[in-house]
């Protein structure tokens, strides 16, 4: 039985996109076939982040209005069998779908899937009530900062009024320097403050911005990153995962400085 | 707080918790001003059957209290109905 989760922020720029590119990466790395719907109609972004832009043909508002098949406009993702994008339009706007046909669609999708995975625009107008329309779940993504978490607050209500019951956090782009001294706020405060349960908390990496630039996922590789949104998949497919020790993996000359740092 | 807090340079993390904590207090009790009306002009009507209410000077919101017992340890607040509503008269009540 397929199972739809939308992940979503309120916030914008938080790491929505990138977090649903790696999960699917990571899902289908583990078997599972996926397809992931950039549902940011207007603003698409997930083609470019898994690097599939230049396959684009049809688009979500063109299966909606009935102008293909919905086997036309997935894309089919190269570096990882079993993965594939439902692309938004990128010339029209939320208002071009509503609610129900995203409901429609998802049944559709259900059929051939086992993971259907919802990219939400920020925001929480029209394009957000018609990601959650469908969902089974969520997962709610924040930034250890004040406004970001806020916001998935304000998103927690809603999605809780929506009776979407299953609600994880990502605490995503945790800096350990800055926890460290002080002056970011941990995983577990925000966990704390908006009382939800956590499935993942992602590092801050630079090489994020490296995987976006050539458009490569890092689920499944072995770095702290890709080993953290690997995590997240297991724990979505309900294995019990132990949360990786962040501040464990340092480089040899950094812990020599620390040395002598005293 | 303990006495040698005082003397401790908040960290920025602590500030941001707890300016978070505050903020979400006012988000989560916020209610929409189309209810708030209704709320207002409901409890008018029935106050009206057994008194005459000056209007101009009616004050009626919610606010913040502090929380009563093993909450109010922990400095938390609740949201509560305020209302200040002046009786110009009392009807009689036949």
């Amino acid at each position: 039985m397929a199972e739809v989760i939308v992940v979503t922020s309120g916030k914008g720029g938080v790491g929505k996109t990138t977090t649903t590119a790696n999960l699917g990466t990571g899902l289908s790395k583990l078997d599972k076939k996926v397809v992931l719907v950039d549902t940011d109609i207007g603003l698409r972004n997930l083609d470019v982040v898994l690097g599939l832009e230049n396959r684009i043909v049809y688009n979500l508002v063109d299966v909606v209005d009935g102008n293909c098949k919905i086997s036309q406009a997935l894309i089919k993702d190269k570096k990882t069998d079993g993965l594939y994008l439902l692309p938004a339009a990128q010339t029209r706007d939320k208002d071009a779908v509503t609610p129900d046909q995203m409901r429609e669609l998802v049944e559709e999708l259900r059929k051939d899937f086992d993971y259907i995975i919802l990219d939400c625009p920020a925001g929480i107008e029209q394009g957000f009530k018609n990601a959650i329309a469908a969902a089974d779940r969520a997962l709610v993504v924040t930034t250890p900062e004040v406004s970001a978490v806020r916001d998935a607050d304000r998103i927690i209500g809603l999605l809780e009024a929506n009776e979407i019951k299953n609600i994880r956090l990502i605490v995503n782009r945790l800096n350990v320097d800055m926890v460290k001294h002080g002056n970011m706020m941990t995983a577990e405060d925000v966990v704390e403050v908006l009382s939800i349960d956590l499935i993942g908390v992602v590092p801050y990496d630079e090489k994020i911005v490296v995987s976006t630039n050539t458009g490569t996922p890092l689920a499944g590789e072995d770095t702290l990153v890709g080993q953290s949104y690997m995590n997240i998949c297991k724990r979505i497919m309900g294995e019990d995962v132990p949360f990786l020790n962040l501040e464990a993996k340092k480089g040899f000359f950094a812990k020599i400085g620390e040395l002598f740092k005293g | 707080m303990r006495f040698i807090d005082l003397f401790r340079k908040k960290n920025t993390s602590e500030i941001a918790k707890d300016r978070l904590k505050m903020v979400l207090v006012s988000d989560r009790s916020a209610v929409n001003p189309e209810i708030m009306e209704r709320i207002k002009n409901d409890i008018i009507q029935v106050l009206a059957k057994y008194v005459e209410i000056d209007q101009e000077g009616l004050d009626i919101k919610i606010t913040q209290v502090d929380a009563e017992g093993e909450d109010r340890a922990k400095g938390s607040t609740v949201p509560a109905l305020y209302a200040n509503i002046p009786i110009k008269s009392m009807k009689q009540s036949n």
